[in-house]
């Protein structure tokens, strides 16, 4: 008898637990912390055409590689001003995450790796408040004619200052992209 | 604990004083009389003689030596009126005995440690006494397991501890507290059981699936927690540990206090506390591993010969930081780790815990109810809750910094009655069923894409077993169980994901809403598991059996094998479930032979489990991100066969010498792709030498040496494109550490303050020569070394 008892309290328990649970659906997380999208604009300081470096991955960790785009070829023995945006554009309207790498500039810091057979060389032109480098904006050199790649890592929770290597400055990576690029 | 001590001196005393001139036997079983079931611990006593012998498990008893003539019995067992017999022994003589039970009835009244039954007849079964366990009252259930040949642990770091038997773990271990099957998320590598071991007194594991009372999915084995049963009578005692240790430069508290009463009232209370900081490596500090816990556990109930209740509560609540060093950014950040030999990041000690790290939680409330009816068997019922809460910090930026990358709430509802049949001597049925409610939640606050999602789930489970003896040598046990699980869950997919894993061909009806890049899904999946076991036992003598059993076992994926979907940073890689995955089959055939004499004991336990369709995780392949490339890791089925060997021994010397020794072999492979499977244990044998002198305070001494072999067979390395070095580069993700040797040094004395007041003082040293070593089976093992050594300075006040 009580066993039918419990039994029967058992399965009004779990009628009860159910039917409170599951009229409504879950809500979906829209992750606020991805960075879906990096835009190097690089202003050849002679005037003329800016190039454009582009990676775009809207599904953040998901399946799809991230699209990489180059507007086009730098100028032989040109100097570049070069600014970073990093977008959220898993939002609308798009959240602009440079900001939020600048309010936090002492824990971040842009490095730019250039392959051996690229010439031409980066220095960094913004600072955070202690004054070592942030590099959401730096200045590029293009050298003499030669293809290559140029690689910008984004890294966060860094030793700072370091030498410049990644190496050196350890931390976790926001960022790691890796460009083709041609200087004719 | 002087019962205990009184049986085991004349256990002993009975090998001691084999006679040799006299041939006769008195042999027998001493049976309680008002069912007929074995007593065990009972003591049968030669008045004239001065010769003693306890009862085995069966209620069985033998003494040899014994001259022609007539001579007075005395039987007395803790909770039976001591009796008085006339016998006549003449050459071989059978006597049965029975005595009346009169202060409890057995099962419920399982006295003190050593003396519990065994849960399954015919599998392999070893056990950890309350001595041992209170060794471990500084670490964790984990720790204290590996002194069984056969379990080995995966760990995280040395704070994150899972058993693992022979070779499998996770949701293929169950953790049986007390009688309720733990539901604390052991699905995840880096899920410890949320249970403080303080609580127990009793660890045993039972290899396999055998154990169908419990549970059929058990494909590696099963962990049972128990507490000591209180004995019906009017006591107040208790104890308090105290552990300090040198590593990690705290230590723990524990205390515990029981109140009897004659009517067959009880009440038990127990409360534990642990802090530790950093813990260390051989050359640096492991930042950011400390820990905290607390336990309480509190206990009431009443029992009686006929009738009985308990009901019990326990909170478990754990903050453990994880090895700072192990969050990783991208696999060029793992290649750095793994290439670099010392940990990225060491700072000094503190005992504070930053991030990575978790909080768990969990609530268990039990209640209990029997009922004996004469002359038939004994009906059980019982309801408990679980709540398991789980959070995970992460090295987060921003306004997130502070808020945890997973939340997950697990909440289960059990009940579950049986029955037992033990009218006949020989004869023993138990049939009983369960169900089971279990919700997760997770909450989604986090801002963190869900790793597993929301689901409500449902089991019902039913079993009958049945045991038979036959000619007082022989037994034989069999069981059948069926279980139905149902999952209904509720997940959000990336709608590339969705379609990258083929899901929008196979699965369309689970769509409910498509949200532009993510869908909202309804997977609901049943499970049918049928389970069975047989084996037999034959009794050699008073010492020694040989065991034999056959177990079938299914089990149905959990949730992480079918939902995982997502990063995870402290292993950089993206680990993908399976919606397709179904149940996996476990066959599994042991043989076990002890022998446990006063002079020399074996145990030796081979086995092969072959499991069809066994769920793996493996590395797949690469996916690129804007952070770079992360190694992919999905679950599989495959067929497996795992094989191996448990040894273990004892050899008493001299009177105060003895020594120990464990070996133990596992061997997994993957059959359909011809390899070995990944997280299969090394071989590992440890040998102690144990000096005794009891006249000196109970002084012991002992040094224990642990070899770990290489794990030379492992799956083999995965190749990945890294950005970095704008090439492809070997991740040695599966290559095994080096072999390694370790030393342990414990000793110990206890004093008797006063008649009820004893102090038991212990001093340990593990890693006695300070060996720099990595272990396979630790997940850390890619950044740093293991624990240096640690001394621990342990006192215990019995009262």
């Amino acid at each position: 008898m009580k066993t039918i008892k419990l039994l029967s309290l058992f399965t009004a328990a779990i009628l009860a637990l159910n039917s409170c649970s599951s009229d409504d659906d879950p809500e979906p997380v829209n992750e606020e912390e991805v960075i879906t999208t990096m835009t190097i604009t690089l202003v050849p300081q002679s005037g003329g055409a800016p190039i454009q470096l582009e990676s775009r991955d809207l599904d953040g960790d998901g399946p799809n590689p991230p699209e990489i785009t180059v507007s086009g070829n730098f100028s032989a023995r040109t100097l570049y001003t070069g600014s970073i945006v990093l977008l959220n554009e898993t939002e609308t309207p798009a959240e602009n995450i440079t900001t939020e790498v600048e309010e936090e500039a002492e824990e971040h810091q842009f490095f730019y790796t250039l392959s051996p057979s690229l010439s031409g060389s980066t220095e960094y032109i913004n600072v955070d408040g202690d004054g070592n480098p942030l590099g959401t904006e730096f200045a590029f050199s293009a050298g003499d004619e030669s293809t290559g790649t140029m690689t910008f890592t984004l890294r966060h929770d860094l030793k700072k200052p370091n030498d410049g290597t990644l190496s050196d400055a350890g931390g976790e990576t926001d960022i790691a992209q890796t460009f083709d690029v041609v200087i004719e | 604990m002087k019962v205990v001590l009184a049986l085991l001196l004349s256990f002993l005393a009975y090998h001691v004083s084999h006679g040799q001139e006299c041939r006769g036997v008195l042999y027998g079983r001493v049976l309680d009389f008002h069912n007929q079931t074995p007593l065990v611990g009972a003591t049968v006593y030669i008045l004239e003689l001065e010769k003693a012998v306890l009862t085995d498990f069966e209620g069985r008893y033998r003494i040899d030596g014994v001259c022609h003539g007539n001579y007075q019995i005395e039987l007395s067992h803790p909770l039976c009126r001591t009796l008085l017999f006339e016998v006549e022994i003449q050459g071989s003589t059978e006597r049965d005995f029975q005595m009346e039970h009169h202060l409890e009835e057995l099962e419920e009244v399982q006295v003190v440690g050593e003396l519990l039954p065994d849960l399954t007849k015919t599998a392999q079964e070893q056990r950890l006494a309350t001595k041992t366990l209170e060794n471990y009252s500084g670490g964790t259930l984990g720790d204290a397991l590996r002194e069984i040949s056969g379990v080995s642990t995966l760990k995280t770091g040395s704070n994150i501890v899972k058993p693992s038997i022979n070779g499998l773990t996770g949701s293929r271990v169950l953790i049986l507290n007390d009688g309720v099957r733990m539901q604390d998320m052991e699905w995840g590598d880096e899920h410890a059981p949320n249970l403080d071991i303080n609580s127990a007194d009793q660890v045993s594991v039972i290899k396999g699936p055998a154990a169908l009372k419990y549970a059929g999915d058990a494909i590696g084995g099963l962990v049972v927690v128990e507490r000591e049963r209180v004995a019906v009578g009017d006591s107040l005692f208790g104890k308090t540990l105290m552990t300090l240790m040198s590593n990690g430069r705290g230590g723990n508290i524990s205390t515990e206090m029981t109140r009897t009463y004659k009517s067959g009232w009880y009440l038990n209370g127990q409360a534990s506390f642990k802090r530790l900081g950093d813990r260390e490596a051989p050359d640096y500090i492991l930042s950011n591993t400390g820990m905290q816990d607390a336990g309480l556990s509190l206990h009431a109930g009443k029992r009686s010969l006929n009738q009985g209740w308990d009901v019990d509560y326990s909170y478990y609540q754990a903050d453990i930081a994880i090895l700072r060093a192990s969050h990783i950014g991208n696999v060029d950040d793992l290649i750095k780790s793994i290439n670099s030999g010392v940990p990225s990041v060491i700072e000094p000690f503190t005992y504070e815990l930053g991030v990575p790290r978790q909080e768990v939680s969990h609530h268990l409330g039990k209640a209990n109810y029997y009922l004996r009816i004469k002359g038939v068997g004994k009906w059980t019922a019982q309801y408990d809750f679980q709540n398991n809460r789980r959070f995970e910090y992460d090295v987060r930026v921003g306004a997130d910094r502070d808020k945890p990358a997973i939340d997950l709430e697990l909440t289960t509802h059990t009940v579950m009655t049986d029955f037992t049949w033990d009218a006949s001597s020989n004869l023993e049925l138990q049939a009983g069923v369960l169900g089971r409610y279990q919700n997760n939640f997770a909450n989604p606050e986090t801002g963190v894409r869900r790793l597993i999602p929301d689901y409500d789930k449902y089991d019902f489970g039913a079993f009958l077993i049945g045991e038979y003896r036959f000619k007082d040598y022989w037994l034989f046990e069999a069981g059948l169980r069926y279980d139905y699980n149902q999952i209904d869950a509720l997940k959000f997919y990336r709608t590339s994901r969705w379609e990258e894993r083929g899901y929008d061909e196979d699965f369309p009806q689970f769509v409910v809403e498509d949200l532009g890049s993510q869908l909202l899904t309804n997977p609901v999946f049943e499970y049918h598991n049928f389970s069975a076991s047989a084996g037999m036992r034959f009794t050699l003598d008073a010492v020694s059996d040989i065991r034999a059993n056959y177990a079938l076992g299914q089990r149905p994926p959990n949730p992480s094998e079918l939902f995982s979907d997502g990063l995870h940073h402290s292993a950089a890689r993206i680990e993908l479930g399976d919606l397709r995955i179904a149940n996996e089959t476990s066959h599994r055939i042991s043989l076990a032979y002890n022998r446990n004499g006063d002079r020399w004991g074996i145990t030796v336990e081979p086995y092969l489990n072959y499991i069809k369709d066994f769920i793996l995780l493996e590395p797949t392949g690469v996916e690129f991100t804007i952070r770079g490339a992360f190694p992919v890791w999905s679950y599989r089925q495959t067929d497996a066969r795992l094989a191996g060997l448990d040894l273990s021994g004892y050899f008493q010397w001299s009177e105060n010498w003895e020594s120990r020794h464990h070996f133990s072999l596992t061997k997994g492979n993957d059959l359909d792709q011809n390899q070995p499977l990944i997280n299969i244990p090394a071989p590992i044998t440890r040998n102690a030498l144990a000096f005794t002198k009891p006249q000196w305070h109970q002084f012991e001494i002992s040094l224990e040496s642990t070899y770990v072999f290489r794990q030379n067979e492992t799956p083999p390395n995965i190749f990945v494109f890294s950005p970095s070095e704008q090439e492809l580069v070997e991740l040695e993700i599966n290559t095994p550490p080096d072999a390694y040797h370790l030393l342990d040094l414990r000793a110990g004395m206890e004093f008797a303050l006063s008649e009820t007041l004893v102090l038991n003082t212990g001093l340990a040293i593990e890693n006695l020569v300070n060996t720099n070593y990595r272990e396979y089976l630790n997940r850390n093992r890619y950044f740093a070394d293991d624990l240096g050594r640690n001394v621990i300075l342990q006192l215990k006040l019995y009262y």
